[in-house]
C-alpha cells in the first residue's frame, strides 16, 4: 500500500502539495512513483516560469514511459529542485522528500483532496 | 484476452499485469525493470514467453515451402541449427520476422511473434507448396527464456550438460530438464548467453518452479516484458512493429543479413530487386543532451527532417538514453550529429555503431 502523509494535500493526478505561508511546494506521491517504476529523467520548468492549475508543468520519464506532472495551482515558479537533474531516482526513493517545484504568487488553486480522500482515490484506481 | 499457463504464477510473484499481443503478461515484477535488466546482464533472468507462436512444416515439400515463404536461405542449413529470417509480402514489406529450427531435411519448427500469429498462419496456409504438412502448435506450446551469464550453470543443475545445445543458434529437440521433456535452444532476445525452452503447456509451471529454486544461489529473478524490451534494444535486436512492418522492407530495416536475394525465388524478392538499394536504413542513436528518446520522434539536422526513431528508451545497463531509428542513408554515418523532437523540445543525439551493448 502506497504511503500517504496526513499533513499534505493531494490531487487526483497524484501530486502532493504543501503550503508554507505563500509558497506552495509540489511533488509526486508514493503511489505515482510506484506506478511509474524506475524514474530516469525529470524535466522541470525554470525559476520565473508560469504554471497553470490543471496544466502540465514537468515531464517525468521512467524506463517504461513518459508522464506529465500537473500543477494544482496557478502562479510563478519560485524554485526548482536542481538535485533531480542528476539524481532523478530520488523521486522513487523518497517521494515526499523530493519536491519538484515551489510556486509563489498563487492566484488559483484546484480542488484538493485531504489524506483520507486521497487514500480512497488510490484504492479506487488500484481496483 | 488470453492467458499463458503461467498467469497465476505471475500474479503470485507480484507481477504487474498488462495486455500485450492479446495476452495478459507481466510488464515487471516488484523488483522493477532496472533490477531485472541488470540481473540478466550480470546473473540470470527467467522470462515467460509462452505467448510466442510456433508452427511446424513437414513432408517432402517443407524445405521448398520454407524457402518460398522466408527471405533467408535454408537449403544448406544443418539439422539442429536455428536461423533467423523474414516473411515478406509481395511488395517486399515485412509480415513478420521469425526463427526456423531444422529438425530434419523434411521437418522444420518456426517461431513467430504472438501479435502476428493470425495473419502469419493465414499467409503460410495460403502459400504452402505441394507435399507440405502444416501444423499450428502455438496453443499447446509454452516457452521460457533463461538468459544471462549464469544460465548455463543453472540449467546444468537440472539436466545432463551433454544433452544441451553446443553453440549459439543451435538446439536439441528432446532434452530432459528436471524430468520434463523440452526443446532447448541456445537463443534469446537479450544479447546475453542463455537458452529458450519449449515444452507442453501442462509442464511449464513445474519447469518455472524448478528454475526459480535452482537459480536462487545464482541470483536468478523473474523478468517481465519491460526488461525484455530494454535488453533487446541495448542489444540492437529489431522488434516487429517498430523496426519493421508491412510498409518497411527488411533491407530498409537494416536486416539484409537475413535476406538472400541470390536465392532463386521467395515471396517479395521481385519487389525488393525492383526497388533497388534502399534510401533509408536502421541506425543507433545515443542522446548526448538531457532527455529520453522514445519511438516515433522525428530527427533533424538543422531544419532538414532525416528520419524518425523506431524504438527508444533509457538503457539501464549503459545508463544513457538510446534509440534505433530509420534515417536517410545520406545521413546515416556513425558520428553524425542530429536532434530529436522530444515533445516539442530538441534533444541532441549522435549516430553510433550497433549493437549498443555486446557481452564479453
Amino acid at each position: 500500500m502506497a504511503e500517504v502523509k496526513e499533513e499534505l494535500e493531494y490531487t487526483k493526478s497524484h501530486e502532493w502539495i504543501e503550503k508554507n505561508g505563500d509558497i506552495y511546494t509540489i511533488g509526486l506521491t508514493d503511489f505515482a512513483q510506484d506506478s511509474l517504476g524506475d524514474i530516469v529523467f525529470v524535466n522541470l520548468p525554470e525559476e520565473g516560469d508560469d504554471v497553470t492549475a490543471g496544466e502540465p508543468f514537468a515531464d517525468i520519464e521512467s524506463v517504461k514511459a513518459v508522464s506529465d506532472v500537473f500543477s494544482p495551482v496557478t502562479g510563478i515558479v519560485a524554485a526548482v529542485n536542481e538535485e533531480l537533474a542528476d539524481s532523478p531516482e530520488l523521486v522513487n526513493e523518497d517521494p515526499y522528500g523530493s519536491w519538484l517545484i515551489k510556486v509563489e504568487e498563487v492566484s488559483d488553486i484546484e480542488e484538493l483532496l485531504d489524506a483520507k480522500a486521497y487514500e480512497e482515490h488510490c484504492a479506487n484506481e488500484e481496483a | 484476452m488470453k492467458k499463458t499457463p503461467l498467469y497465476d504464477i505471475h500474479v503470485k510473484e507480484g507481477g504487474k499485469i498488462v495486455p500485450f499481443a492479446g495476452y495478459l503478461l507481466p510488464v515487471q515484477y516488484p523488483t522493477g525493470i532496472r533490477t531485472e535488466h541488470e540481473a540478466v546482464r550480470t546473473h540470470c533472468g527467467l522470462f515467460d514467453v509462452s505467448h510466442m507462436g510456433e508452427v511446424r512444416f513437414s513432408g517432402p515439400g517443407a524445405l521448398a515451402t520454407i524457402n518460398h515463404l522466408i527471405t533467408n536461405d535454408y537449403s544448406k542449413m544443418k539439422i539442429g541449427k536455428c536461423r533467423y529470417g523474414i516473411m515478406c509480402n509481395e511488395q517486399g514489406g515485412c509480415i513478420d520476422d521469425l526463427i526456423v529450427y531444422k529438425f530434419a531435411d523434411d521437418d522444420y519448427f518456426v517461431v513467430i511473434n504472438a501479435d502476428n500469429h493470425d495473419k502469419d498462419i493465414a499467409h503460410m496456409q495460403a502459400n504452402l507448396l505441394p507435399n507440405t504438412q502444416f501444423e499450428d502448435l502455438s496453443s499447446s506450446t509454452a516457452q521460457l527464456a533463461l538468459q544471462g551469464p549464469l544460465a548455463q550453470t543453472i540449467i546444468e543443475k537440472l539436466t545432463d550438460p551433454q544433452t544441451l545445445p553446443q553453440g549459439y543458434y543451435s538446439f536439441c529437440p528432446h532434452v530432459l530438464v528436471g524430468g520434463i521433456e523440452c526443446l532447448v535452444s541456445s537463443t534469446g532476445y537479450t544479447g546475453e548467453k542463455g537458452f529458450e525452452l519449449y515444452c507442453a503447456n501442462e509442464h511449464v509451471t513445474k519447469l518455472w518452479q524448478l528454475f526459480r529454486e535452482a537459480g536462487t544461489e545464482e541470483g536468478l529473478i523473474p523478468c517481465g516484458l519491460g526488461a525484455r524490451d530494454t535488453l533487446r534494444l541495448e542489444a540492437a535486436m529489431p522488434l516487429y512493429g517498430h523496426e519493421m512492418d508491412e510498409q518497411t522492407t527488411p533491407l530498409e530495416a537494416g536486416l539484409s543479413f537475413g535476406v538472400k536475394l541470390n536465392k532463386d525465388e521467395f515471396i517479395g524478392r521481385t519487389a525488393l530487386l525492383s526497388k533497388g538499394n534502399p534510401r533509408v536504413t536502421r541506425v543507433g542513436l545515443v542522446a548526448t543532451g538531457r532527455g529520453i528518446l522514445r519511438e516515433h520522434q522525428n530527427l533533424y539536422i538543422a531544419d532538414e527532417l532525416i528520419g524518425h526513431t523506431t524504438s527508444g528508451t533509457f538503457a539501464p545497463h549503459l545508463k544513457q538514453s538510446i534509440a534505433m531509428a530509420k534515417v536517410d542513408i545520406a545521413h546515416a554515418a556513425v558520428g553524425t550529429k542530429a536532434e530529436a523532437d522530444v515533445r516539442g523540445r530538441r534533444l541532441a543525439v549522435r549516430i553510433v555503431e550497433l549493437p549498443f551493448y555486446r557481452h564479453d
